[in-house]
């Protein structure tokens, strides 16, 4: 589990070891360990109740670990919470600002409460205003706007006092495909500012726009690493994918060849789990035109995300 | 503590409030609505009775005796019965408080100077009314018989001496009049502002938990005491408002007498509305429910303010423990301070131990209520 991160190396952001945090007999987080780098985004993915949004909540100071350490921007957060949240952003899965007052008002309020100087509030409004898409609606009342818009404005808030690094507990739950696209472009920009982006999620095509992905299960850290990694980690061997005619009735025979560890159809074509690709593809070639099949192409492919996902939750169990 | 953030929170709850007209309206109705009520509905003066008479007499004496209870403030002559009967059930029905009976046979009783009788039937299902009306209905009859003997020494040609040996020349102070209303009021401001605070923070933190916007409020860097003088500002100045409007009330269309100084008024107010709003605070704090916390402010508020502070049942007499517990109750003092300012224009040197309790009191609310609040999920 090493940190190949995109961004520069310094000394990492936050650091957490051996954590655990219970709720009465509950284990809501089970000795996890990691670290983030500055502009480093990392999503944690995993299926709802596996301890996500807990985790975020003990880094923000808003929970009190049991056991292990939490370092966030080189402070304890047990030691000194206050410390910590005057350098972070938070992001709570309920939209939390406040749905009877206006942008400019919601924005303000923040501004004043992380202790924006009034110098500096005109800029960060219009900064975060802009970011959010949100020019020409400064006055709206926040309970009008739709759900992009709010989570980022509530994004806009975590970062008016330009936090070094933010938190963001499934920010695009319940918002349309484009504006989570969008939201993940804003986030992706924070990180080449050098912010540190710890977010939550269980949308999987999301977790690829992350650097590093923490998948957790029932508390516990169960893989860490690039989505890459992840992919190749997660399925021991290689995959590939067999396509042509009559593929379908192809299985009896290859199911019983050498290498072969599991197949199965995927749509139209066959997907296989084999020990070593290139050795394999020539021999499956061969094996299959001796058995009649013409015309067959055989190629490896990446898995998805998916695909590990589902092997790795369910083979750890 | 940053001002920077108590003023950012103070514009919010300032804001809030005038977002939402409707709950404004309210808290600036109720007290004008609780002054009428309570200052109108609570009187201890008896006065109007209602009075029932069964006069078996029916001679001039009997008529002479009853115009006098007529003539009375404290009573209301109903039509006259004709049988005990319909005395009863005068009695059962509420029709009358006190029945007069008078026997046949008065008139004559007086006339050989052997003396009479009258038979009073009082309902003292309310103790206190009925020792009143018993009074009052005494002091109605000796004035007949003093009157009766005079006649009777005067027809016969003596004269008599109306010195009285020894007499009380009682002179009231502080409430001249003797009328209750001015005794009563101030106690009702007390308890309508001890209603009106108390509602009005009890509301605060309960509605961010709620609406789920405290969890983003504590993982920003706001401190406790921060977090609660910026919501206490602007409940403070619609508390004050509130206090305006029932002061006004009691000095301009209850003419109570104000007789001590506005300065010392305002300050008072101003401490015990801020011991009510800690206190509303603090169960909006300990109890994460609108609901929950309005009611349980109201109790600890209303009732100890009502039962314990001198309002309705004179301290002095209560038991020793419970005298103990009324320095426990803020509106104990506030009473006291309420009274000695409206009717006794009470020199400063007499208000400062009150206004000393109330103070440390205060400061102690401030503290508790802060620290009461935990920036923390647990």
């Amino acid at each position: 589990m090493t940190n190949p991160t995109s961004s520069g190396i310094t000394a990492p952001q936050i650091i957490v070891e051996d954590l655990v945090k219970r709720f009465g007999d509950f284990i809501a987080i089970n000795q996890v360990s990691f670290s983030v780098n500055r502009g480093e985004i990392m999503g944690f993915l995993g299926p709802n109740g596996a301890g996500k949004s807990t985790l975020l909540r003990v880094l923000c100071g808003l929970l009190h670990p049991n056991s292990g350490r939490a370092i966030v921007a080189g402070i304890d957060v047990a030691q000194d919470p206050e410390a910590v949240r005057r350098r972070i952003g938070y992001m709570s899965q309920k939209f939390s600002l406040y749905n009877d007052m206006s942008v400019v008002e919601n924005l303000r309020f923040f501004g004043g409460v992380y202790g924006v100087s009034r110098r500096d509030i005109q800029d960060r409004l219009h900064f975060a205003v802009d970011m959010a898409g949100l020019g020409g609606r400064e006055d709206s009342l926040v309970g009008t706007l739709a759900g992009g818009w709010k989570q980022r404005l509530a994004l806009g808030a975590a970062i008016l006092h330009k936090p070094a690094i933010l938190f963001l507990d499934e920010p695009t739950s319940g918002v349309d495909p484009s504006s989570r696209r969008r939201f993940w472009e804003l986030i992706h920009s924070l990180g080449e500012d050098g912010v540190s982006v710890l977010v939550s999620t269980h949308y999987m095509d999301e977790a690829e726009y992350c650097h590093r992905i923490a998948l957790i299960n029932h508390g516990k850290l169960i893989a860490l690493g690039t989505p890459r990694e992840l992919k190749r980690h997660a399925l021991d061997g290689h995959l590939l994918e067999l396509s042509g005619e009559r593929i379908g009735t192809a299985i009896a025979t290859l199911d019983q060849s050498t290498g072969m560890r599991n197949v199965a159809m995927f749509g139209s074509s066959l997907h296989a789990l084999v020990d070593d690709a290139e050795l394999r593809i020539p021999e499956f070639q061969a094996q299959l035109a001796a058995a009649g099949y013409v015309g067959i192409t055989i190629r490896r492919i990446e898995p998805s995300l998916e695909d590990s996902f589902v092997q790795l939750v369910g083979g750890k169990k | 503590m940053k001002w920077r953030r108590v003023r950012a929170i103070t514009i919010k709850e300032a804001l809030q409030i005038v977002r939402d007209p409707r709950s404004l309206m309210i808290a600036l109705l109720i007290p004008v609505l609780q002054m009428f009520l309570l200052g109108y509905g609570i009187s201890l003066d008896v006065k109007h009775l209602p009075l029932c008479v069964y006069d078996q007499d029916k001679t001039t004496q009997s008529h002479d005796l009853l115009h006098r209870f007529s003539a009375s403030p404290y009573f209301d002559t109903r039509p006259g019965l004709h049988n005990y009967a319909e005395v009863g059930r005068g009695l059962d029905t509420g029709n009358c408080r006190l029945a007069i009976v008078i026997p046949t046979g008065f008139s004559k009783g007086l006339a050989d100077n052997g003396g009479s009788t009258v038979q009073a039937l009082l309902d003292a299902t309310d103790t206190n009314t009925a020792s009143l009306a018993a009074n009052y209905a005494r002091a109605v009859i000796a004035g007949y018989s003093a009157q009766v003997q005079l006649d009777a020494i005067q027809s016969r040609g003596g004269q008599m001496q109306t010195v009285t040996p020894v007499e009380v020349r009682a002179r009231v102070w502080f409430n001249e009049d003797l009328i209750s209303r001015n005794f009563i009021i101030p106690g009702v401001v007390a308890m309508v502002m001890a209603i009106v605070g108390s509602q009005l923070s009890s509301l605060t933190i309960a509605r961010e938990w709620e609406r789920g916007t405290m969890e983003l409020l504590i993982s920003t860097p706001v401190q406790p005491m921060e977090l609660m003088l910026g919501k206490l500002l602007p409940y403070f100045m619609v508390g004050m408002l509130d206090a305006c409007i029932c002061l006004a009330l009691a000095m301009f269309w209850f003419d109570v007498p104000f007789r001590g100084t506005l300065i010392a008024l305002f300050f008072t107010t101003g401490l015990f509305l801020l011991v009510v709003l800690c206190i509303g605070y603090y169960v909006s704090v300990s109890i994460r429910s609108q609901v929950g916390a309005s009611q349980v402010a109201l109790i600890l508020t209303m009732l100890p303010t009502t039962l314990l502070s001198g309002f309705s049942f004179p301290i002095d007499q209560m038991p020793p423990v419970v005298q103990g517990v009324t320095y426990l109750i803020s509106g104990r003092y506030y009473v006291t301070l309420l009274k000695a300012l409206f009717l006794k224009g009470a020199p400063w040197s007499e208000l400062s131990a009150p206004i000393a309790c109330l103070t440390v009191y205060a400061a102690v609310m401030v503290v508790l209520a802060a620290r009461s609040f935990h920036k923390t999920l647990d």
